[in-house]
């Protein structure tokens, strides 16, 4: 039946056709044994079940218009039929801005926009002047602050006015994007000859770490003030910043300090050998790889801190959950609590799911090892 | 054939006896904790002198070259090399490293970079040459250890064989006064051995000083001017590549040498 090849002769067939292709694949995947079809039946029927339903809720029977509550479920067959989005529109700047004051948000639109360029900046490798893109990165987080707090010719706006995905946002892009150097350094000076250093940074890590964000918020919002000197006044928001930041570096420096001891000593020896003093070394050989082996950790720290970020409740701050459980108690829209929840359900899930994309899109490009 | 070597050796004697010593290593000791691994080595290098290293393993032969620039610290004693002495001074740690050119056993190339870029990284950030000038140069290095066609490739996508070459490419881009091989053949197939073999005979014609721990007893008559052996931390006997193999003094290195050349 096959045909026989002379040796060194033998030309590259293309695989059976029962290997590929979607028969071939529901065979493999859904249909493998008994059991596995009759699961995926059983799932089916589940899905079968469930999907309309909520498809009928969220969409079809829900009401986009509407004054109140009440307005909502009139216009409906009956009562909670479907979904009451007036509730989120009519909150919707609200949600977006806090009290941030209207005539003035352009400011954090603007402030947006320049967030998305420099994260553009930062990870488009191809850009021509990326030195000038890396510099303006650098400049952003002077330039967001005086936009959005104002002073220096700009109206000042108090930070108690940030309230909803603003605050959200500041509090979760400030502290990730400072956690990570901080973390890079702790990780470094755990690893360090130093005694001194490596004892400062150990201790410091294992007490962020062993000490729950929620009292590290207290301490921030309480206990500061004791240690500075009396009359100043620091500002609650820069106090929640730091403590989320310090926080979230801990936990960066043990993944970064993991994907140090990834990497070989030959790594360390080759830099040495040709004469790289410490920092060049990080610089070009070791961080590179080391953070690329600590992608996933970091990504993973990254959007368990942006979650935290909601903790900021607790000492009274309005981030997009706290602000939207306030609007739950007005009267015109009690009770509508599923909207609300699915609502910042899909505020975070959109931003945690960016980070987990763009975090496997980062590992491909970076992998060079087994590229063949 | 016997005759032959002789000759050869001979002549590459005569080649570097009135050139001046470009490593001198003086009553060295180093222990791992309290493992005494080298023992009061003496040793003196001559520029254009080649030297081949060996012994069994856990003799300190590593560890000896190793001394050399630095990747590990003796404690006692003395190491000069290319008039720097060797001391806890980070600059002078520095200057010597980018005079001392080295190769490992496992290569060492940096995954993350392509061959180019990993030859040229050290020129353009330790020598501060123009990128453009480091590029031109890696490009003449990658030539003369014949895969320029590799330079645009991960090192991860090469061979051993290749990879140990761009190894000696790299560590010759910084214009080493001398190179040091740690085992360079050892974690390769063996019909990659002489490729690597090949680049290091063209190398050694061209005069440079290398020290070479090796058990490639063919690299060793046909380059080496010495020969050591060491056991146990020391320095158990040196000759020429003739003498030490056809009239060995110790009865260490006779044994040795019966293990690795009859089997």
């Amino acid at each position: 039946m096959t045909k026989q090849y002379t040796p060194g002769t033998h030309p590259d067939l293309p695989p059976p056709t029962r290997t590929r292709g979607p028969i071939a694949w529901m065979r493999l995947n859904l249909f493998s044994s008994p059991l596995n079809a009759l699961l995926t039946i059983l799932s089916v029927w589940l899905l079968w079940l469930i999907v309309p339903g909520i498809m009928e809720w969220i969409a079809l029977d829900s009401i986009w218009t509407a004054s109140d509550r009440k307005d909502c479920w009139a216009q409906m067959n009956e009562p909670r039929d479907g979904a009451c989005w007036a509730f989120i529109k009519s909150s919707f700047q609200l949600f977006l801005f806090g009290w941030y004051p209207e005539d003035l948000r352009w400011r954090p639109m603007l402030c947006f926009l320049l967030f998305l360029i420099a994260v553009v900046g930062i990870l488009k490798d191809d850009l021509p002047g990326k030195r000038y893109w890396l510099w303006y990165a650098v400049a952003f987080p002077f330039i967001a602050t005086w936009l959005l707090i104002g002073g220096f010719g700009l109206t000042p706006v108090p930070t108690t006015k940030f309230g909803g995905i603003l605050l959200t946002l500041i509090v979760g892009i400030a502290s990730l994007s400072f956690s990570l150097p901080i973390g890079i350094l702790l990780a470094l000076g755990r690893r360090s000859k130093l005694p001194a250093l490596r004892t400062v940074c150990v201790l410091f890590i294992e007490f962020i770490r062993g000490v729950p964000l929620i009292t590290l918020l207290f301490v921030a919002s309480t206990m500061l003030m004791y240690f500075l000197p009396p009359g100043s006044t620091f500002d609650i928001l820069m106090r929640v910043l730091i403590m989320v930041t310090l926080f979230a570096s801990a936990y960066i420096a043990e993944v970064v300090r993991g994907g140090l001891q990834g990497l070989s000593s030959g790594q360390y020896e080759a830099a040495d050998s040709l004469g790289l003093n410490y920092w060049r070394a990080h610089q070009l050989i070791i961080l590179p790889q080391a953070l690329k082996i600590s992608i996933p950790g970091i990504i993973n720290t990254f959007i368990g801190a942006f979650k935290d970020s909601t903790l900021v409740i607790i000492i009274g701050m309005m981030d997009i959950l706290g602000l939207g459980r306030a609007r739950l108690n007005d009267p015109e829209w009690l009770g509508l609590a599923p909207e609300l929840y699915i609502f910042v359900s899909l505020f975070f899930f959109i931003c945690c799911f960016s980070m987990a994309r763009y975090s496997l899109s980062l590992e491909k490009r970076l992998a060079t090892e087994h590229k063949q | 054939m016997a005759s032959d070597i002789s000759h050869t050796t001979s002549d590459k004697t005569s080649e570097i006896e009135s050139s001046g010593t470009i490593i001198s290593i003086d009553q060295m000791h180093k222990w791992f904790d309290d493992f005494h691994v080298l023992k009061d080595i003496n040793l003196e290098v001559r520029r254009g002198e080649r030297i081949v290293i060996c012994g069994p393993s856990g003799s300190g032969k590593s560890t000896l070259i190793r001394c050399i620039n630095r990747l590990e610290q003796h404690q006692q004693g003395n190491i000069v090399v290319d008039g720097t002495e060797l001391t806890h001074d980070l600059k002078n740690i520095e200057i010597i490293r980018s005079e001392v050119g080295m190769v490992f056993q496992q290569f060492n190339l940096f995954p993350h970079l392509t061959v180019l870029e990993n030859v040229c990284l050290a020129p353009i950030w330790v020598r501060k040459m123009p990128k453009i000038e480091a590029e031109e140069a890696a490009m003449q290095y990658l030539e003369r250890v014949q895969i320029p066609e590799q330079a645009h490739k991960f090192p991860g996508q090469l061979s051993g064989g290749q990879q140990q070459r761009v190894a000696i490419a790299r560590a010759l881009c910084m214009k080493p006064k001398i190179m040091l091989f740690d085992e360079p053949t050892s974690a390769l197939d063996p019909e990659m051995i002489k490729e690597v073999l090949d680049v290091m005979i063209e190398l050694a014609e061209s005069g440079m000083t290398m020290l070479v721990v090796t058990h490639e007893m063919g690299f060793a008559t046909r380059v080496a001017h010495r020969v050591i052996f060491m056991d146990g931390g020391e320095i158990i006997e040196q000759n020429t590549p003739t003498d030490f193999f056809e009239n060995p003094q110790h009865d260490r290195t006779k044994l040795f040498l019966s293990q690795i050349l009859h089997h």
